[in-house]
């Protein structure tokens, strides 16, 4: 016993000894200090370790590349999550005041750790990008100035998907009479199209029968089944993680085509359709960004950030978060670009980049000059509109990628800005927000 | 009427994976006559070692398990060394929070050493539909689900010889009464734990293979444990048996619960009270409901053994 006692003390005093002897933080001084809330073990590990291994990519080429943002080196520091809402607000807590300009921006990439961090966000100054989840309604800046739902949020998806399926009938007129399922995670985040397909449905005459998969949804079969009986023409999957391979798998066991499934870009990833095997041949996903190592930008990273040995797992270049992550990371970076000409070439504070992303305008000529050409759609922030494109696109698994199936196209926008417009003015009546625009 | 028979089979069915996982759990409970929390972590580790190796070296299936079963004997007998064998006649509570420190120590180095891809495991079966019965009887039968509980049936009438006809067996139900007293019959306590750990390893790798083959190997895994406790609760924690019949019963209820008492009671509120809600998602914790309602009437489960302590 007494050599356990004589142990443990002896581990505890050397561990203090070695934090004593390690950096507060990841940041140096005059560096633009960015703090990641990722997350790379645990049930969504594979995703987070995609998306936020193209987003330190992407910094560690800007770094490589360019010497920084016009001179300012760029620093980071992650912490791990694991998707856990209770250890992202904890994340968020130490990252906030790991350097004098604070964390830059978050990117919280759950649902649930943005609705956590929200109020936070905004008494801390600190700006969250949320790019393609979160708070649909926060695209409203007005009420929510410091939440930005980058590129498209989930109504853009929603409807997009039914203009997308509409098309695939030959004309939204076709719609009438159809049958529709929405097959959705039983979350926050899956209920999140509720009230604009339920609303589309009205307006466009199909059915819509919403069925919901307990978490995790690794067992679907009376779900499927009930499909089965439905009959439906299409299936909208809004999964996530193991219930999409689980959702394309169970389509196959009751003989429903993957060819009528079309998933928003959350179910729309190698991840899914690899664990799904052959049962995901000729599904559709809707997407926020092309997947591939076509493009400029993934060559420069290649070239200067993993022929030196510093990247990260070379295999997720070019799927389709890794690419996502490292889009959300030029976002930010492009951000800190935009605020310093305004502030000066020096590092920026979250007040300064919030700012920055809201004045922030990447047209298809700079797209390409940042090497994104047309993986991404062109985006034009505002106060009005924190989203700045409301684009989707869409693509089908072939058996071993990605293929584009559509070019980009904007879903019903008149409807998704009004029920935008209400439900924020809800939010700001309940929070007794003033709704405005900061000069 | 075909549509509940397909609801039926498709639930009894699903129900044999769940009791795949379950059985895991009943061999430690024998055992130690602890609640082995670990069981969904093995799992996960054991299909995660099994698609790693086959990816690492390019092993057939028939080479990447005699390999995996090794690693999940090993560990079985390192459990025993390092875990069990220092708490040895402590109370049953200690040994049930080891076994979540395990958890947790095992989901860790599992993603550690093999990463956190999700990975696709091909055993060569597609989860598809019966072509022939689907033609004659337009009912939906699974190969892959049939394939499950063959092998589901193969594993309980091995086990059932191996507690019920075997030394080894019958001591285990000794262990697990009292460590010391077992003791002191000349029960080989620590050899005991590491069979039973080990063959609880080769039952946590046949599930993880049958679950990794259907969702992906990833660390969703770890929550087919989930379902297997409903199951424990109405099958007995120590029945090989009532682990199947409480699978079943659980797979059974479940299917048929979320296909007809949502909208039945939807239909009954709106009419009675003018109340439109939505009650679909019910199989998340019906299963869950069912063992509580089963606790109170029978703790000791379907098939468990009723203990009577004197006092």
């Amino acid at each position: 016993m007494q050599t356990w006692k004589r142990t443990l003390i002896g581990l505890v005093a050397g561990l203090a000894a070695a934090a004593s002897t390690l950096p507060a933080s990841a940041q140096q001084a005059g560096t633009q200090f960015i703090g990641i809330t990722g997350y790379r073990v645990g049930p969504y590990g594979a995703n987070g370790a995609a998306f936020f291994g193209g987003f330190t990519d992407y910094l560690a080429m800007i770094n490589e590349r360019d010497g920084g943002v016009n001179g300012v080196k760029l620093s980071w520091e992650e912490c791990e999550t694991e998707y856990n809402n209770a250890k992202g607000v904890e994340c968020y807590e130490r990252l906030k005041t790991k350097s004098a300009t604070g964390p830059t921006a978050i990117h919280p990439m759950s649902t649930g750790i943005t609705y956590a961090i929200l109020d936070k966000a905004v008494t801390d100054k600190i700006p969250l990008i949320t790019l393609g989840y979160g708070r649909t309604d926060a695209t409203d800046g007005r009420v929510f100035p410091w939440v930005f739902p980058i590129l498209s949020n989930y109504w853009d998806a929603a409807t997009g998907i039914v203009k997308f399926i509409g098309e695939k009938e030959g004309g939204a007129a076709n719609l009438k009479g159809k049958k529709i399922v929405l097959l959705y995670h039983d979350s926050a985040y899956g209920k999140e199209p509720h009230p604009v397909l339920e609303a589309e449905a009205k307006k466009l005459g199909f059915e819509l029968k919403m069925i919901p998969v307990p978490h995790p949804g690794n067992e679907q079969q009376s779900q499927w089944l009930q499909i089965r009986q439905y009959q439906p023409n299409w299936v909208i999957l809004w999964g996530w993680g193991v219930m999409s391979a689980t959702a394309l798998q169970t389509a196959q066991k009751v003989g429903f085509p993957r060819e009528k499934m079309v998933g928003n870009w959350w179910a729309g990833s190698e991840i899914d359709t690899v664990a799904a095997g052959p049962a995901a041949t000729g599904y559709y996903a809707a997407s926020l960004n092309l997947a591939g190592k076509g493009f400029p930008v993934v060559k420069d990273i290649e070239d200067k950030v993993y022929a030196k040995g510093k990247g990260g797992d070379a295999k997720l270049v070019g799927t389709v978060l890794w690419n996502r992550g490292m889009a959300a990371a030029m976002i930010t970076v492009e951000a800190v670009r935009k605020a310093q000409e305004k502030y000066g070439k020096k590092p920026v504070s979250g007040e300064q980049v919030r700012w920055g992303i809201e004045n922030l305008k990447l047209d298809a000529g700079r797209m390409k000059a940042l090497g994104f050409n047309t993986m991404l759609p062109p985006l034009e922030v505002s106060c009005q509109d924190h989203g700045g494109s409301g684009q989707v696109r869409f693509q089908q698994w072939t058996g071993t990628e990605w293929k584009s199936a559509s070019d980009w196209m904007r879903g019903d926008s008149v409807l998704v800005r009004k029920m935008i417009e209400e439900s924020a003015a809800k939010y700001a009546a309940e929070k007794g927000i003033k709704p405005g625009c900061a000069s | 009427m075909n549509f509940f028979f397909e609801v039926l089979i498709g639930g009894l069915l699903a129900g044999v994976m769940y009791s795949l996982v379950a059985l895991g759990f009943v061999l430690i409970y024998k055992a130690s006559g602890v609640f082995n929390f670990a069981q969904g972590a093995m799992v996960f580790l054991a299909a995660l070692t099994f698609v790693g190796l086959q990816e690492k070296f390019g092993l057939p299936l028939w080479g990447a398990f005699p390999l995996t079963l090794g690693v999940m004997v090993l560990l079985g007998i390192g459990i025993e060394r390092v875990v069990l064998r220092p708490l040895v006649n402590q109370p049953q509570i200690t040994l049930f929070m080891a076994t979540i420190g395990l958890a947790f120590f095992l989901e860790g180095i599992a993603q550690i050493v093999w990463g956190t891809d999700v990975r696709r495991l091909d055993l060569g079966l597609q989860d598809e539909p019966i072509e022939s019965i689907m033609t004659n009887f337009n009912l939906l039968v699974s190969k892959f689900d049939l394939a499950a509980a063959f092998v589901a049936g193969v594993l309980v009438a091995v086990l059932a010889v191996f507690f019920n006809k075997t030394r080894i067996g019958r001591a285990l139900r000794a262990v697990a009464d009292d460590h010391q007293a077992a003791l002191a019959v000349g029960i080989p306590l620590k050899q005991i734990w590491a069979i039973v750990w080990s063959v609880a390893g080769f039952v946590a790798l046949v599930a993880g293979l049958l679950w990794g083959a259907r969702n992906g190997v990833q660390f969703a895994l770890t929550f087919v444990a989930l379902k297997a406790l409903p199951v424990l609760i109405l099958g007995g924690f120590e029945s090989v048996l009532g682990a199947i019949v409480g699978g079943l019963i659980v797979g059974a209820s479940e299917k048929l619960a979320e296909v007809y008492l949502p909208a039945l009671m939807s239909e009954f509120l709106l009419k009675h009270y003018d109340i439109s809600i939505n009650l679909a998602g019910i199989e998340g914790w019906f299963a869950y409901m069912l063992a509580l309602v089963f606790l109170l009437v029978r703790p000791e489960g379907l098939f468990g053994e009723r203990h009577i302590d004197r006092v």
